[in-house]
């Protein structure tokens, strides 16, 4: 286990699956956060189609992401696609969870004003709603953004590329060090966006 | 200004909570709706801004019908409080007041001047206070922005719903006082709700006592404490009947004009009857000197004019 | 309470019927030749056992070794370590499952016992953070009742704080055991076993049924645990 050695020679690769890996995280945040600020806003006005919509995103977060990365392959073909659909899927309970809360948990006093003064629903959502639910949503995200960066790793399994491909050819090869340096990128790209995720989180609130 | 002609409105089979209501609302008076929870009272309030839809019947301001008019025209021109107030959190005290006006889309300095002007006329400071945020301010602080921000679009009418409610005993007072001299300079038609008579008593120029969705009495609070409709509308408004007619008049009103002994007490004209009678009890004599604000006599009150002035049926 | 415990029994009974007749699904109408010489009933029965034994194993060593600690950082010689311990374990949760393994396969090698230790350190946390939670929400008021009445330090610990932070001790048990049903699929990559070795196998020879069963069970299983754990949540709220 020569890490030194290992970092020098492939310190290239190293920045390339880094920066493959933090692409497919932004585009399926960024779809699956478009998704869920959707579907959260419209299951805010029903608490059944709520109910419903919660109940299946549970369902589906359970469903192995190993299975459904690979079932995923055949539909999309190799490569981001299948990563980036799946991600998708395992980032939205958190999402349109945390959208609903925050659209719901509003006092309802404060709608009530806003529905006398004359402010027309969309204007609600736009300049009450949707500010008042921001702590909410910011948590969701980065909730969703560091599981799917865990997540993320699995589907270099099928071929996606992403830091997953230290640690599955580093068991493949029997090497520890590409193994180890894997984990450890992943785990440091993980904590340093839920800090960073955190502290824009803190500094919207004060 | 505000009718309700023959309003009726049910939840439900069973649960009727607004039963044939009819009642006219004149222009620049407070009208108090008044009666135990459940009564209606919330329920009459939200159908003049649309908030509630009635069965049957029509609410009419200005003679037009309310459900002719867009519900989000109609109350962007109705002022509303409520007694949670409802400040929007994460906007400025500026902001909130200001909701108003930018959906009417007023120009900037315009919106800006507003503010101020509300911020002043409800005793806040503008340069103190436009930038703050609702969680920084005290609960009477809350509820003035609340009054500035529902004055804002310059409405003709406002709907305050239990707006001192919950505010502690002091405060309260204070807040009925200020709103009433308020109220002498902006003349808005309000409807007010509440449950605390001697609250309905103090500001209304009529009341409207409400029990399990009807009208019981309309009149204004003199005629309900001397003629009480009925033995509910009398327990309503309690005991001590004498007293709370007191409270209605004023020394100004009451005084006969001329001089005054030197060593009488002195109350300002717009002290009530009972601060008179007060005054007269703590100092053990029977008359009280009354003077303007700039402290100059304008003339003497005597207690044998208070008992026969409450005494009397006029 | 009656009530709670027959539907949780009906579910169980559901899922387990439903596994079963998943399992027959692909055993009695395989894709092909390939799925029928897979996947037979005692080598699904036996790596159902093996994922069993992986997720029992570690969340029994993450039981016995997160709530003592728990324990252990609520006393008072201790509390100067808590806020420092529970923002590590805050940092760590962050840690994706698969970073865990690989670095336990970097330092254990191939084997179930990797598996085993990468599950147990990762089931700690949830736990810990629970037991944490659950002792220091017990009403300060109350402790102070329970000494005031001149219960011994011991005797507040069992009697008082454990019975009140119970619940919370095992809703974490709960998220530890789920998670761990579906991170234990990871114990396949390591050598581990488990029902991950089905869906690895259906991925390599292409056959969607395999895939789907090596899913559709640990799923199932995640789902009986939960309806479970239903019944304790009960239980323990008292």
């Amino acid at each position: 286990m020569d890490f030194i050695s290992f970092l020098v020679a492939y310190w290239p690769t190293l920045i390339q699956l880094t920066a493959e890996h933090l692409g497919i995280i932004v585009v399926a945040m960024a779809l699956s956060l478009a998704l869920g600020l959707v579907v959260g806003i419209a299951i805010s006005f029903s608490p059944r189609a709520a109910a419903i919509v919660l109940g299946i995103n549970g369902l589906l977060m359970t469903f192995p992401s190993l299975a459904l990365f690979s079932l995923l392959v055949p539909v999309l073909g190799i490569g981001s696609a299948p990563a980036i659909a799946g991600l998708v899927v395992y980032t939205q309970l958190p999402l349109v969870r945390n959208v609903y809360t925050g659209l719901t948990g509003i006092d309802p006093a404060l709608i009530e004003a806003a529905e006398g003064m004359g402010l027309t629903p969309l204007k609600i959502l736009w300049k009450i709603k949707l500010p008042l639910a921001w702590p909410a949503i910011l948590t969701g995200i980065r909730t969703a953004t560091v599981m799917g960066i865990g997540i993320g790793a699995i589907a270099a399994y099928v071929g996606a590329g992403g830091l997953g491909v230290l640690i599955f050819q580093g068991i493949s090869r029997n090497n520890d060090a590409m193994v180890i340096v894997g984990a450890i990128l992943i785990s440091a790209i993980s904590i340093l966006t839920d800090r960073l995720l955190a502290r824009i989180g803190d500094r919207d609130r004060s | 200004m505000i009718r309700f002609d023959q309003v009726s409105k049910s939840y439900g089979r069973n649960r009727q909570v607004i039963d044939d209501l009819t009642l006219a609302i004149a222009e620049g008076e407070i009208c108090m709706l008044v009666g135990p929870s459940g009564c209606g009272k919330t329920t009459s309030m939200k159908m003049i801004n649309r908030l509630v839809e009635p069965d049957s019947g029509t609410v009419l301001v200005d003679g037009r019908p309310v459900n002719s008019v867009d519900p989000i025209k109609l109350r962007l021109n109705i002022g509303y409080v409520i007694q949670e107030i409802g400040l929007f959190p994460h906007m400025s005290v500026a902001d909130n007041i200001a909701t108003v006006p930018v959906e009417l889309g007023w120009p900037k300095p315009r919106v800006r001047a507003r503010v101020d002007d509300l911020l002043a006329l409800v005793d806040l400071e503008p340069g103190l206070y436009r930038t703050k945020r609702p969680r920084e301010l005290s609960g009477g602080q809350r509820q003035r922005v609340g009054i500035a921000r529902a004055l804002a679009g310059d409405p003709r009418i406002m709907l305050m719903d239990e707006p001192f409610g919950a505010l502690d005993p002091l405060t309260r007072a204070k807040m009925q006082d200020e709103f009433l001299a308020i109220q002498e300079k902006i003349r808005k038609t309000i409807v007010f709700v509440t449950h605390d008579t001697d609250e309905a008593l103090k500001m209304g120029d009529h009341i409207a006592v409400m029990r399990a969705g009807r009208l019981l009495q309309y009149g204004t609070p003199t005629e309900i404490l001397r003629h009480p409709a009925d033995t509910f509308v009398a327990d309503l408004i309690g005991s001590r009947k004498g007293l709370k007619l007191l409270r209605l008049l004023d020394c100004g009103s009451l005084m006969r004009q001329g001089a005054a002994a030197a060593d009488l007490p002195v109350l300002p004209a717009r002290a009530t009857a009972e601060q008179a009678l007060s005054e007269m009890l703590r100092c053990g004599c029977r008359s009280v000197a009354v003077a303007d604000a700039s402290g100059v006599t304008l003339g003497r009150l005597d207690l044998d004019d208070l008992i026969d002035r409450v005494a009397r049926d006029d | 309470m009656t009530d709670r415990r027959l539907s949780a029994g009906l579910k169980v009974g559901a899922y387990l019927a439903a596994a079963v007749a998943l399992t027959l699904y692909v055993v009695e109408w395989p894709q092909d030749s390939l799925v029928a010489r897979l996947v037979t009933f005692p080598h699904v029965l036996a790596l159902t056992g093996q994922h069993l034994a992986i997720v029992a194993l570690s969340s029994v060593l993450a039981i016995l070794t997160a709530v003592p600690l728990g324990l252990m950082l609520t006393r008072d010689w201790a509390r100067q370590w808590t806020p420092r311990v529970v923002g590590f374990v805050n940092v760590c949760q962050t840690v994706p499952s698969l970073a865990v393994v690989a670095l336990a396969v970097g330092l254990l090698g191939i084997g179930a016992t990797t598996a085993i230790v990468a599950l147990w350190l990762y089931a700690l946390l949830p736990i810990l953070n629970n037991t944490l939670t659950g002792l220091d929400g017990v009403d300060a008021a109350t402790l102070q009742a329970a000494r005031g009445m001149g219960m011994r330090p011991g005797r507040v610990l069992r009697r008082i704080e454990v019975p009140l932070a119970l619940p919370l001790i095992v809703a974490g048990v709960r998220t530890a055991v789920t998670v761990n049903i579906g991170s234990a699929i990871l114990a396949a990559f390591v050598g581990g076993g488990g029902l991950g070795d089905l869906i690895i196998a259906g991925n390599n020879i292409s056959r969607v049924q395999v895939v789907v069963l090596g899913a559709g069970l640990p799923m199932l299983m995640a789902l009986i645990v939960d309806a479970l754990f239903d019944v304790a949540a009960e239980e323990t709220a008292g």
